[in-house]
């Protein structure tokens, strides 16, 4: 036994010793498993030319708010990319892993790209559907992922508030009858972005999809042109997925230096384009004209302007017994 | 004299028929009612999966599970059915040993309590060990040093293997006394008994004649305890992370190759693991047919 427990340490050290390899883990929303697939072979590349080392991101994907609880209870994440601000600002506050301040960081409030909700629909617009108004008539299946797990269904539900609000002038009881009716059309409330898609896409349920507009590109790209159509409301929400360092992870791990510099590469010009090749609207103003082509123009509401910022937005709407909890019953 | 010979030899032919058999159209509607469902909810099925997962040939089905983040999933599970099937070996032959041979109080709390993972679903089974070992959980709010000990020589517990392994221990807990508890109670203590008068130790007891004993019965449940092992997805899925390459077991990386809409990949994945499972049921087949043969052969004598 005791040989056998030399033999492993042994082991153990040499391959500590021999590779000269750090690690990272990126702990990310549904959506960005393809944009973060290219970025971490692009970031590598760049860190072996800049330092000697080599750097391998792992992965993991999941519905925004479920993945910033597990950080909470313990997933050792070096940096967070998330679908919205709230769900880090909880890992702020709850697990204290990260300052207050977070988002004064990195430029942008470190929202290296930004995306909006769109419509998808299938091939040849059988429902007829144009603007939010057609999503709430009788018959119509809206396919949406359940806003208390995932961030795009979050950002979807506030798109529809926030459309409502601004045609039934700023009357609260109206755009709430409006969410209710629209909550209605939804036969099933996945928990991710990605469950949603599969849903609609492949297992064809509903006639819309309300998706994150990346989602809905790429979902157009993986399933066929000949069977989707993207349709572009007249107003969507600016959803902007931040970014941040786990300031206790890095620390704990030494790896303060290199996490820093994966999210600032993000705003640099190949990560700008990376950014833009994957239907994610880039900051930077050489990727955004490279790619404008992609992307439909629409008047993008802030959640600041509109629902006063994302702390105030979850305790209203998401928080336990809020609006959606008032609205929504399956 | 002959005739009432005659009526002895030949009953009526009305009489042939035995009273448990049925008019042959209905043994047939019966019989093709139960092969149709199998064949609809059974074959059909994994029919599609073996069809899926060779749909972009035979080429991208072997990259597929060479890719090293298939490979590390497929190390984690057979990691944790290695560990949580011998442990729970162990404590189901103790388990069952204890409850079918000895009388005790609180004999009904242990039965109770092997059936618990039956009763709880794997979701809160997996949850459990999240609010115990989470980083705001039980054991960090009761005993701050020794989570903090845990962190600083990085032991992980959950969203690592360690937790992958509880998790899996937790739901596979009564497979193997629960196989065995039965058996050995209706085996008796008299054997053993008898070994114990004429001299035998305890321990003797045990290795001599009640390991015999039960030997099919425990294999059986290895069986079905491994089948489970591998197959689990919820607890595990809670407690793993979802880190790629590192916390994902087999079925949870057929879930990360779904999502990636890779279908493809999900069922070249899938079709291991269903080739597990048909290698399982074959083991249980072949541990049947011995274990019915050992029975005929034995009653003879």
């Amino acid at each position: 036994m005791k040989t056998l427990l030399k033999i492993l340490l042994a082991a153990s050290l040499a391959v500590s010793a021999g590779a000269k390899e750090i690690k990272l883990l990126n702990v990310s929303y549904d959506p960005t498993r393809e944009l973060y697939a290219e970025y971490n072979n692009a970031f590598a590349k760049y860190w072996k030319a800049r330092t000697g080392d080599d750097v391998v991101v792992s992965q993991s994907h999941g519905g925004s708010g479920k993945q910033a609880q597990s950080v909470i209870n313990g997933l050792e994440a070096d940096v967070v990319t998330l679908a919205l601000a709230y769900d880090i600002d909880a890992i702020s506050t709850q697990a204290r892993s990260l300052p207050a301040d977070w988002q004064k960081r990195l430029p942008n409030n470190s929202t290296p790209y930004t995306s909006t909700i769109v419509f998808l629909i299938r091939k040849g617009n059988p429902r007829q559907i144009k603007d939010w108004d057609d999503l709430v008539k009788k018959g119509v299946g809206v396919v949406v992922p359940n806003p208390k797990t995932s961030g795009g269904a979050r950002w979807a539900y506030l798109a529809a508030y926030a459309y409502a609000l601004e045609h039934n002038n700023n009357d609260d009881a109206a755009a709430r009858g409006f969410i209710q009716k629209l909550y209605k059309n939804v036969p099933v409330l996945d928990s991710g972005a990605r469950g949603s898609t599969v849903t609609f896409a492949q297992r064809q349920i509903g006639d819309v999809l309300l998706a994150w507009e990346n989602e809905a590109h790429l979902a157009l790209k993986e399933f066929g042109a000949d069977n989707f159509e993207i349709v572009t409301p007249s107003l969507s929400i600016l959803a902007e997925p931040p970014v941040s360092v786990v300031d206790k992870t890095v620390r704990r791990h030494g790896t303060a230096e290199v996490a820093k510099a994966y999210l600032e590469y993000l705003y640099s010009d190949e990560g700008q384009d990376i950014a833009g090749k994957n239907f994610y609207r880039p900051r930077n103003e050489k990727a955004a004209a490279k790619y404008a082509s992609r992307f439909a123009s629409l008047k993008l509401v802030g959640i600041d302007q509109v629902f006063g910022g994302w702390a105030k937005a979850q305790k209203t709407h998401f928080a336990d017994g809020g609006v959606f909890d008032q609205i929504f019953q399956p | 004299m002959t005739p009432v010979a005659t009526t002895f030899h030949a009953p009526p032919r009305v009489g042939h028929r035995r009273s448990t058999s049925e008019p042959p159209a209905v043994r047939r509607l019966l019989i093709g009612t139960a092969l149709v469902f199998m064949a609809l909810f059974l074959v059909l099925p994994l029919v599609f999966v073996f069809t899926q997962a060779f749909a972009k040939g035979i080429g991208f089905y072997f990259k597929t599970l060479g890719d090293p983040n298939a490979w590390s999933a497929i190390k984690l599970t057979f990691t944790a059915a290695g560990i949580a099937v011998p442990l729970n070996c162990v404590f189901g032959v103790a388990a069952a040993w204890a409850i079918a041979k000895f009388d005790f109080p609180g004999k009904n709390i242990l039965l109770t309590l092997i059936d618990l993972p039956f009763s709880i679903s794997p979701v809160i089974a997996g949850l459990i060990y999240v609010l115990v070992f989470g980083a705001n959980g039980w054991l960090g709010v009761k005993f701050p040093q020794f989570a903090d000990w845990l962190v600083d020589h990085h032991l992980k517990i959950i969203y690592a293997a360690p937790g992958i392994i509880l998790a899996t221990l937790f739901v596979t807990v009564p497979f193997i006394a629960r196989e065995l508890i039965p058996l050995m109670q209706a085996q008796g203590r008299s054997e053993e008994e008898a070994a114990r008068v004429l001299g035998a130790s305890g321990w003797q007891t045990f290795w001599r004649v009640t390991v015999p004993n039960i030997k099919w019965g425990l294999i059986y449940g290895v069986i079905l305890c491994n089948a489970r092992a591998m197959g689990e997805f919820g607890a595990v899925s809670v407690v793993s992370g979802h880190i790629r390459g590192q916390t994902d077991t087999i079925p949870l990386h057929i879930e990360a190759l779904y999502d990636d809409y890779n279908f493809t990949g999900a069922f070249a994945v899938a079709s291991l693991l269903a080739l597990l499972a048909l290698v399982t049921l074959g083991l249980k087949s072949w541990v049947e047919y011995k274990n019915a043969r050992l029975y005929e052969t034995e009653i003879p004598q």
